[in-house]
């Protein structure tokens, strides 16, 4: 055998060698081993590049392109063995690490508006979109912007329908609903149109009880121009009602009185409760009471700084609370107001 | 008012339409029909109905009209009797126990058989032994060895009264088998009558609104009447002082009058009515209340005559004189005062006007003579003598809202009329009436496209008068231009530019407001005006909701002693002025609240034991009197309570943590980050309900716009909380809405690399981080872009009263990238810097 021979065999066996072990190699730590051994410093194919120093001159190209090939080799096998062994690891962990998919998650901490917020932003929302606009308005009025201004001068038949609490400070009162803020948005803007709500709290002398409280929150509604229509109203309200509501919301407006507006209505929306069949949600009249409304009075325009000759106007009030109560079926207006975590937490 | 059909239908033909319908009628012309209860007739046909229906149908098989054809004893009972009964089917014998059938007993077969209301086994009906409405039915039963299926009724067991004494005994033409509902079948509407509309609190009244409301005529009572007794003239006078309060006062008489019980159809309908029948005199003065809205007062006449020293009466209508007292017929004795006005007569008060008569001249049994009284009232002298003696009747009702002065004539008349037809007696001939003054019934000129263009509608100008006139108006039409005269029964309707408005209803209301169009606005959109304080203040409540609060709606009602609770004891701070009620629901709730951080501390100690994590905040006024200023100020606060457990409980970790102040600078920080506020400082600080160590003022551009900290120990323990310490903080918002920016600047990203290191620096334990963290930034200049603290170390390394405080910095240039030299000069300055500001070292 030549020198050439002998060394070509010497690598053959190397490799041969090699490729055996590599068959027997399991996991990846033995691979790890099995690269140390047969690609490392001091491997035979190593060995057979630094002995090439020592060779024939015509020897070393020839010797040298066979234990590059070798090499190579056994780097292709290394890498094909990684990929086997790294699949079948993946393959063993997808088998065996399961979780109890119904244990209860970590819980978050999540904080929540009160669900009078929750409903007067509806509110707030779908009047924004018709090109309402908020505008605050005081809890402590006087007299004279809670009744005379509203057509209600001393003694007035209708301020009995207001049970009122009365402050120590002469003439001063708390709001028994949200209208006087009618006469403040007015002063604010006259000559300009209106289209404005205000909500906010009010307070009534009322007994507490499940269905009573002495204070809740309204909104009012107003538009005032020219030539503002009683038809305009019933298509304000009537979207209004559809939006909050639901599609097929049925709505009606019933004669009422208010000193305040004229003519005056309570507007009703189908009690959805039991879809108009009668619960006592609706006292089965099938109809819910949503809001009372009208025309502006010609006085209060007056009091507002609008001429009544020129301009004419609708208003509506609506208590938050009783629909909040209503859109919830909740068995009690206290709950409001006494912040109780367990209630809250459910909005 | 409770309304009776059958009285209703006396003035409009009403046989055509069921109850529902009507009901709904009448609701959409403005008269409310709150209950619907059957006397007898039966629910109307199909499942939806809109009225609230309770009451007793009448089935025809089981009530029918019978006649007792003889009263005879009963073999083993002195309090029972046995009536031999037709029904119409054939002959019963019937026992009963009713006193009113004791007359008739053993007088053999009666000349004249007395109707009766009868009712076979099986029919339902109230108990008329059990208190209240209790059903029951009727079976087969035997008393005493006699055996009974059938029953003579009582008006309790047929629901018309809680009479239960003896049986109704019909009159002699009710036709013997005719069902029971046939002949006297009712229902009873309870109606709700608006404010503005007092004048149909009457029969006659709601009537003219069905009749409009329907086109049907009205037919209205009767009212002529036979005077054939001597004149009144010179009988009795009459004197009104002031006008004012007493437009009218009409004067009749009638003369040999028996005051004995009304017909019975008058009774049920009275007790129909809700008002208690007692004799035909007083009857009729109810009666025609109810009839026509008019409440008049019958005085007995010669009882007056008497007073007078047996000369002829006369009435002075005046305010109360100084210390007069008066008991009314309830039996109340009421110290008037001056603005009190009275009926009197020359020996004293008889009535208090318009409100209720005197015990002392009350109609009695022995009454022959009575002078009949129809008045008119100044309604607010009414309602101020009303609200100040607390007292209530049918008459103040009315009055205390307006009743037109025509009617006292109206009224007068017709219950003159009454009371002969019900209690015999003439008539004297004409009546006393003082008018000094009758209102002027406006007259309105509207026109028909004014109308429709307020209601968006398409109505006739003739329609439009066809309404105003069946409502009694007087209407002259002329092109476009409605003149409407109002009627003489009305006061809720104004002259100009409120009359058209009035007039406006008075057309929808009939019109219907059902068949108004609904229409968009079709409005010029007025300024879109920005309020960047409402605006804020939703981002306020958005920010603390992301942030894990729940947010609170609160009572602005409380007391000083509840707020008072906020302090520690002995607390001595400066006196708080309240905005006090005058008319509190309760002591409880008698100011309005001053402190939002007293809320808060409520509100936490009522979940204190229903949750192990809190975390509250409530947006929402103070009220501040303020001196020289009617209004108070309505301070909007922001109040914040932290409580508890850092995070909520969880399964694979150990009990979490307690919040600390940290937990709430934390929510604090992210809530003034989110709005933008810039210039926020913190500053130790001292507040008395908080813990002394543990409390800071946040200033914002240098002033203080609140106060946060731990609960004071003193404080905590005035309310029921549980162990973890409670954090507060308690903000003044405006500053801070004003402050937040709608609008800031957007950093660039950076475009280069920056460069990270971390600081450790040991400096006196009375040095605040920020002050470090102040002269770090100083040092770093524009490049340093982020500086944090990452850990405080105490302890022997560092060596007594030091502390070391690690910071992670960040440098970043915008032009280029930053190079370790760079970096190390930035680094040199601020050692340098921090060395000499606060004597800083730098930790190996
Ligand atoms: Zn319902």
């Amino acid at each position: 055998m030549t020198e050439k021979e002998t060394q070509l065999a010497k690598l053959t066996q190397i490799q041969a060698e090699a490729l055996s072990a590599l068959a027997k190699v399991t996991d990846t730590a033995a691979l790890e081993a099995w690269r140390v051994t047969h690609l490392g410093r001091s491997s035979a194919v190593m060995g057979v590049f630094s002995s090439m120093a020592g060779m024939d001159k015509e020897l070393r190209p020839v010797m040298g392109k066979a234990a590059n090939e070798v090499r190579q080799t056994l780097e292709h096998a290394l890498e094909e063995k990684r990929q086997v062994l790294e699949a079948e690891a993946l393959q063993q962990a997808l088998e065996t690490e399961t979780l109890d998919v119904t244990l209860p998650g970590r819980p978050v901490t999540r904080g929540r508006l009160h669900p009078l917020t929750q409903v007067l932003r509806r509110i707030t929302q779908i009047f924004g979109d018709m090109g309402f606009q908020v505008y605050p308005s005081p809890e402590v009025e006087t007299d004279d912007y809670n009744f005379t201004y509203l057509n209600m001068p001393p003694y007035h038949p209708a301020r009995d329908m207001w049970d009122t609490f009365y402050t120590k400070t002469e003439g001063v009162l708390l709001r028994t609903h949200t209208s006087p803020g009618q006469i403040r948005v007015m002063r604010a803007r006259a000559p300009e149109p209106i289209r404005a709500i205000l909500p906010g709290a009010t307070m009534r002398y009322e007994q507490l009880s499940a269905r009573s409280e002495i204070e809740f929150a309204q909104v009012e509604v107003l538009v005032v121009g020219k030539q503002v229509s009683f038809a305009e109203l019933k298509g304000t309200l009537d979207d209004f009602a559809r939006r909050l509501f639901g599609e097929e919301a049925r709505t009606r407006l019933r004669p009422s009185h208010f000193p305040f507006t004229e003519p005056s209505a309570e507007f009703d929306v189908g009690c959805f409760v039991c879809n108009g069949a009668g619960c006592p949600v609706c006292k089965e009249t099938g109809w819910l009471e949503i809001l009372g409304c009208g025309m502006v009075h010609p006085v209060v325009l007056e009091y507002g700084g609008y001429d009544p000759a020129v301009y004419s106007g609708f208003a509506a009030g609506m208590g938050i609370d009783r629909s909040t109560l209503m859109r919830y079926r909740i068995d009690d207006i206290r709950h409001f107001r006494n912040n109780d975590v367990r209630f809250l937490r459910q909005f | 008012m409770k309304l009776p059909l059958s009285w209703l239908n006396d003035y409009v033909d009403i046989h055509d339409l069921d109850i529902e319908s009507l009901a709904k009628v009448m609701t959409m012309v403005g008269l409310e029909v709150e209950e619907i209860r059957l006397v007898g007739l039966g629910m109307p046909r199909g499942d939806q109905h809109e009225f609230k229906y309770t009451g007793l149908s009448w089935p025809a098989e089981k009530f029918v009209v019978a006649q007792i054809d003889e009263v005879l004893p009963h073999p083993n009972a002195d309090r029972l009797v046995l009536c031999r009964v037709q029904d119409g089917t054939g002959e019963t014998i019937v026992l009963t126990g009713a006193p009113n059938l004791y007359p008739f007993k053993d007088q053999g077969p009666l000349a004249q058989p007395l109707k009766v209301a009868y009712v076979r086994e099986g029919a339902v009906l109230y108990d008329g032994h059990q208190p209240g409405r209790k059903l029951m039915t009727l079976k087969k039963m035997k008393i005493r060895g006699v055996e009974s299926s059938s029953m003579i009724c009582s008006e309790k067991e047929l629901g018309i009264s809680d009479e239960h004494e003896g049986v109704i005994i019909l009159d002699d033409d009710a036709p013997t088998g005719m069902p029971l509902a046939d002949y006297m079948g009712d229902a009873v509407f309870d109606v709700d009558t608006l404010p503005n509309m007092v004048r149909d609190a009457s029969v006659l009244g709601m009537a003219r609104e069905v009749s409009a409301a329907l086109g049907k005529p009205l037919h209205e009572p009767d009212a002529s009447l036979e005077m054939t007794g001597p004149p009144i003239q010179g009988r009795a006078a009459i004197e009104i002082k002031d006008p004012e309060l007493n437009p009218r006062f009409v004067l009749g008489l009638i003369e040999g009058v028996t005051v004995q019980p009304s017909p019975y159809w008058v009774r049920r309908r009275l007790n129909l009515a809700g008002m208690r029948p007692i004799n035909c005199i007083v009857d009729a003065t109810n009666y025609v209340m109810l009839e026509l809205g008019e409440p008049l007062h019958a005085f007995d006449y010669d009882f007056l005559i008497k007073r007078a020293n047996d000369g002829h009466p006369t009435i002075i209508t005046r305010t109360a004189r100084p210390g007069e007292t008066l008991t009314t017929l309830d039996g109340v004795t009421h110290q008037l005062d001056p603005e009190m006005e009275l009926v009197t007569d020359t020996a004293g008060p008889l009535s208090l006007a318009g409100v209720m008569g005197g015990e002392e001249s009350e109609v009695s049994l022995d009454t022959i003579n009575v002078l009949l009284e129809g008045a008119s009232w100044n309604f607010i002298n009414i309602r101020k003598t009303v609200s100040k003696l607390k007292i209530n009747s049918e008459a103040a009702y009315r009055f205390s809202r307006g009743v037109h002065p025509a009617l006292a004539e109206a009224g007068v008349r017709l219950c003159l009329k009454r009371m002969a037809a019900w209690g015999g007696g003439q008539v004297a001939q004409g009546l006393i009436d003082n008018y000094p003054n009758p209102p002027a019934d406006p007259v309105i000129t509207l026109s028909a496209d004014w109308v429709n263009q307020s209601l968006g509608t398409d109505i006739s100008v003739q329609e439009m008068a066809d309404i105003l006139e069946r409502l009694a108006f007087i209407c002259e039409v002329e092109g476009d231009t409605i003149t409407a005269h109002t009627p003489p029964h009305r006061l809720d309707i104004n002259e100009g530019l409120i009359g058209r408005a009035d007039l406006l209803e008075e057309i929808s209301r009939i019109y219907g407001y059902d068949k108004i169009p609904s229409r968009r606005l079709d409005q010029p959109l007025p300024p879109q005006i920005i309020d960047p304080v409402l605006l804020m203040q939703e981002t306020t409540r958005d920010l603390l909701v992301n942030l894990g609060l729940q947010e609170l709606v609160a009572y602005r009602m409380t007391s000083p002693e509840r707020e008072a609770r906020r302090f520690p004891p002995e607390y001595d701070g400066p006196y708080e002025e309240y905005l006090e009620i005058q008319n509190p629901i309760t002591v409880e709730r008698r100011v309005m609240r001053r402190s939002i951080l007293a809320t808060m501390l409520e509100i936490l100690e009522y979940n204190s034991h229903l949750d192990r994590r809190l975390a509250f905040f409530e947006i929402g006024p103070v009220f501040l009197p303020v001196d020289g200023q009617q209004l108070p100020n309505e301070k909007l606060m922001l109040s914040i309570g932290l409580t508890g457990l850092r995070d909520l409980p969880y399964w694979a970790e150990g009990e979490p943590p307690w919040m600390d102040f940290y937990d709430l600078k934390g929510v604090l920080e992210g809530l003034l980050m989110g709005l933008h506020v810039d210039h926020v400082a913190y500053r130790a600080a001292v507040h008395p309900s908080l813990h002394p160590g543990k409390t800071a003022e946040i200033l914002i551009d240098g002033k203080v716009a609140g106060v946060m900290g731990e609960l004071h120990p003193l404080v905590k323990a005035n309310y029921e909380l549980n162990e973890p310490p409670v954090y507060l903080a308690e903000i003044n918002l405006a500053p801070v809405l004003a402050a937040a920016r709608i609008l800031f600047d957007v950093e660039a990203v950076p475009t280069y690399p920056p460069v990270l290191e971390d600081l450790a620096v040991v400096v006196d334990e009375t040095v605040p981080a920020a002050e470090v963290e102040a002269v770090i930034r100083q040092g770093g200049g524009e490049n340093l872009t982020k500086v944090q603290l990452f850990d405080i170390y105490r302890g022997q390394q560092v060596g007594q009263g030091k502390k070391s405080l690690a910071f992670s910095l960040t440098y970043v240039a915008p032009d280029r990238t930053l190079t370790d030299k760079d970096v190390g000069k930035l680094r040199k300055r601020i050692i340098t810097l921090l060395d000499q500001e606060l004597g800083a070292v730098l930790r190996s």
